[in-house]
């Protein structure tokens, strides 16, 4: 199967990239022209494609301009450096996985506590099902700048949103999950007689294996999402999310190109990471490759 | 045993479906499956001919390839004395499969409508056909109900009324009544026979159920696997008029035990 | 079980109700004057140490729900006497916060009510959690910027109505339904463009569930830098958000349709767009739902956040950042009152379309 999806894949991927630079031509032009005009100098189409593809601060950037701008701002720049973009990414990527892994614990422990509670349930339940439609990530700004005014900085606010993010996935996936074991096997623990622990470690635990990876993948990418809006309101001065505003109110918008292909590479890495811990999971407990 | 021809001459000078030395291999990850092998086989107008062995033996391939659901890799096949796509495209089936597949967002009436507004029939005519056949397989009353609020025996009998609902002339039947249980299974056979008896179709059958294809069959065709072809083909003498218990009669079992005779000729039995 | 005899869990919120409500009796409630004299709150301490009589004779689930009102009534009331809380006042908001949970305890313990219990559980644990919201944020004197209490909430909505109103017109009529209808709408055209070449299936699924997990909301400002300030940059943004998992669900919609049922269809001769709105589109309805309420949550959030990158003075998400920024906590809180409102009635709209379009399906049946 893999072998038979190598290709349209590339062929997808290779067209997004003609668009791209078609549409890099397109949408540059009207400026280029004006500048034409301005030096009244004679142009043709071929001086017309270089130059909208070099400008410095294009209506869309060609690809290679952001890939230059990627590599001279991660290979080139000192890690240290506030204009390196590994820099950025780092400050960024920390609050999405302390928060993930908050959240995720979070999940699990409400989810073990819905599942054997029956109260817990009705009254919650309904809450975190209701909390999902909401636009939670409006709050973001807030809880940034109250936490602010209170005297946290840094790290642990943008983490709190994550956390609160990547918290309801887990909830809703490991709900179900742990209800995932069918009637007769819960029947079979019961004539063993196994206690309440035991049903848990031995039967719903494992089986919610795949619950579990399939809403951590959702958690880690919103988490993500979560640390880079919260970087957003307090004009941060660090992070892809402060890259992002910075790049939008100078108009530079290589810079927030780059700030966003970096954080979907970033996106894509976490997510395919616990892809990876997913199917090494699941063969240790001997499931099927 | 009227298909075996070593002169190469028709028995039945317009056999419905006729087919000829039929090949189909297929590719499987684990390298080539004969499926059928070498069939050669005629199916006269108004017959009933079940197909019957042991899983694996081709039966429901073959049923496929009559009504073009798969391709042969060699022989040849023709029915209505077309290709089966063309005598699909002349809607010449009526297929039934194992389970009922009736659609759950449609009621009873309406599944039984489906081929009718595929085809291009108007309201009225949609409407009377539908009445029609419901009552044909005694599911007058239930034309608002969804499947899903009908028993296994009932959904079954409205998925046979759905391919009784336009005139197509072979009615193919797949296993149709494999997962029900015994007792609906004798009544919907009793049915069944009196359906063929009042709107005189040619009938294509496959069961994995020995009384079952000899209570119903005008001919039984045995098939043994690995690679799958026909081992005998027994004309039924039984009359055309059958009651259940007929199923009792020295001469139905003589029958029977022919058809597990072939069946146990054809090593079907040593490695299933 | 009778519903009387008290589980293990029941036996100790029991007794913990007991207690702290003698010590609310014993000890002091407000911060200034001692022992100072709040009729509701004493009312309430006596009746929950009066409850420690259900170890001799049970009492009905019914006192506990009367004992759960008494505290929901006698707490937010007392804070009108008393400026600050003191031990015995937060033993005693303790006690109610228990009684609560005994009440809901013995309420789906004993399996009565039916629906309307299955209703009243989780009304009642958040009116518990508004409670509980509001006398700790004025117990404590919590500073408004941190936490304003929900009275404060509801007060600063009721009086900024019109503005609110404008905010959801400009974010939710405008960018959100639009670009949610632009969104859904292509990424279903284009899913059905696709539909006949697997080719691009195999290559636009990978790439289509890759996106999905991106932060798109990143391109705000580039939405706001091609489309200006207004609504059509935020519908743009939606657009994009919504694109995907509409077409990526679709997508794996219309290969959901069984084997068997599209060799039906082989067999009546049915051509692809018969196949296609008989068959296949109904087929797929329950994943097309699944991607229409995703999106609702989705286009929300995208509105809201694109906003924060530039706006006309008017949005739910430019309030929410202005007040923010002037300190007004209460009015941010109120937006996200509103945007909380906005969201699931939009959410619960596309489920109840969804229930009277996919009623067959196994998930709606019972």
């Amino acid at each position: 199967m893999a072998g038979g999806r190598t290709l349209p894949i590339l062929v997808v991927v290779a067209s997004i990239m003609a668009v791209w630079y078609v549409a890099t031509v397109w949408l540059n032009t009207p400026w280029q022209l004006g500048v034409y005009e301005r030096e009244g100098r004679a142009w043709t189409a071929s001086d017309l494609v270089v130059d909208t593809m070099a400008q410095e601060r294009p209506v869309l950037p060609a690809p290679h301009q952001v890939a230059i701008e990627i590599w001279q701002t991660t290979v080139e720049k000192k890690i240290t450096s506030k204009r390196s973009l590994v820099f950025h990414a780092w400050i960024t990527l920390s609050a999405t996985l302390l928060g993930f892994l908050i959240g995720t614990a979070l999940g699990i422990a409400l989810a073990v506590a819905i599942v054997h509670n029956r109260a817990t349930d009705r009254s919650v339940m309904p809450w975190v099902i209701a909390s999902q439609t909401i636009p939670i990530l409006a709050i973001a700004p807030m809880i940034i700048v109250v936490l602010n005014a209170v005297g946290l900085s840094g790290l642990l606010p943008k983490a709190l949103i994550s956390t609160y993010l990547s918290f309801f996935p887990v909830v809703v996936g490991m709900v179900k999950g742990l209800r995932a074991p069918e009637a007769i096997q819960l029947d079979l623990m019961r004539t063993y007689s196994a206690s309440t622990a035991q049903v848990f470690w031995k039967l719903r635990w494992p089986n919610s294996m795949p619950y579990l990876f399939a809403s951590m993948k959702v958690a880690v990418a919103i988490s993500l999402v979560g640390a880079i809006v919260g970087e957003l309101p307090t004009g941060a001065v660090a992070g892809l999310g402060a890259r992002l505003l910075a790049g939008s109110y100078y108009g530079q918008t290589i810079q927030i190109w780059s700030a966003l292909i970096t954080a979907a590479a970033l996106a894509a890495v976490l997510v395919s990471l616990v892809g990876l811990a997913n199917t090494y999971v699941l063969r240790r407990m001997g499931a099927r490759p | 045993m009227d298909i075996v021809m070593p002169n190469g001459l028709d028995p039945d000078p317009t056999p419905v479906i006729r087919a000829r030395n039929l090949d189909l291999t297929f590719q499987t990850g684990d390298g080539p499956v004969r499926a059928l092998s070498d069939v050669t086989l005629d199916i006269g107008k108004g017959d009933f001919v079940s197909f019957i062995g042991p899983s694996g033996c081709g039966k429901t391939t073959l049923l496929r390839v009559i009504a073009d659901l798969e391709q042969p890799t060699g022989g040849s096949i023709t029915v209505n004395g077309v290709s089966p796509e063309q005598a699909r495209l002349k809607r010449a089936y009526g297929y039934v499969f194992q389970a009922a597949g009736l659609y759950p967002w449609r009621t009873i009436a309406r599944n039984v409508a489906l081929p009718l507004e595929i085809m291009g029939y108007s309201k009225a005519e949609q409407r009377d056909r539908v009445a029609r056949t419901l009552d044909l397989v005694n599911l007058t009353g239930f034309e608002n109900k969804f499947p899903w609020q009908l028993s296994g025996g009932m959904q079954q009998r409205a998925s046979i009324a759905r391919a009784l609902a336009f005139d197509a002339d072979i009615l193919l039947m797949d296993e149709p009544f494999g997962a029900l249980d015994e007792i609906v299974r004798d009544h919907l056979n009793e049915q069944l026979l009196q359906l063929w008896a009042r709107t005189t179709k040619t009938i294509a059958f496959v069961t994995h159920s020995i009384p079952e294809a000899v209570y119903l069959s005008t001919k039984i065709v045995v098939m043994s696997p690995r690679p799958g072809r026909v081992t005998d083909v027994i004309d039924s003498t039984l009359p055309r008029e059958r009651p259940l218990d007929i199923r009792e009669t020295p001469e139905f079992l003589e029958i029977a035990h022919r058809v597990r005779e072939g069946l146990r000729a054809g090593h079907s039995y040593e490695d299933v | 079980m009778n519903g009387r005899s008290l589980s293990k869990l029941q036996s100790a919120l029991a007794v913990a109700v007991g207690v702290l409500g003698l010590l609310g009796l014993v000890l002091p409630r407000s911060a200034e004057t001692g022992l100072s004299d709040t009729p509701f709150l004493t009312t309430f301490a006596v009746l929950a140490v009066f409850s420690l009589r259900r170890f001799r004779y049970p009492l009905p689930v019914f006192f506990d729900g009367c004992l759960t009102l008494a505290a929901g009534i006698a707490l937010p009331m007392s804070l009108v006497v008393i400026d600050k809380g003191a031990v015995g006042f937060w033993s005693l908001t303790a006690a109610g916060w228990l009684s609560a949970w005994l009440f809901v305890e013995r309420l789906t313990a004993s399996g009565r009510g039916g629906r309307w219990a299955s209703l009243a559980v989780p009304v009642l644990f958040g009116v518990t959690l508004l409670v509980l919201w509001e006398v700790v944020t004025r117990g404590l004197n919590v500073p408004q910027v941190l936490l304003p209490p929900p009275s404060a909430i509801g007060a600063r909505f009721a009086a900024s109505l019109p503005i609110l109103w404008a905010d959801f017109q400009q974010t939710f009529l405008k960018s959100v339904l639009i670009g949610y209808a632009l969104g859904c709408g292509s990424a279903f055209l284009v899913a059905i463009l696709i539909d006949r070449s697997p080719f691009l299936q195999r290559g636009l699924l990978p790439v289509g569930n890759l996106i999905s997990a991106l932060p798109i909301i990143g391109i705000a400002p580039i939405m706001v830098m091609w489309f200006g300030f207004d609504w059509p940059s935020k519908a743009a943004v939606v657009v994009v958000m919504t694109f995907f998992p509409m077409l990526v669900n679709t997508v794996a919609g219309l290969a959901e349709a069984g084997r068997m049922e599209r060799d039906l269809m082989r067999t009546y001769a049915a051509g692809y767009w018969q196949t296609l709105v008989k068959l296949r589109l109904p087929a797929a309805a329950p994943f097309i739902f699944n991607a229409l309420k995703i999106n609702s949550t989705l286009a929300l959030i995208g509105a809201i956040v694109a906003e924060f990158f530039g706006t006309p003075i008017v949005g739910m998400g430019f309030r929410i950042s202005t007040e923010v920024g002037r300190m007004n906590v209460d009015m941010v809180w109120a937006e996200i009152a509103v945007a909380a409102m906005a969201g699931s009635a939009f959410f619960g709209a596309v489920a109840l379309i969804e229930r009277a379009v996919t009623f067959w399906h196994p998930s709606n049946r019972a």
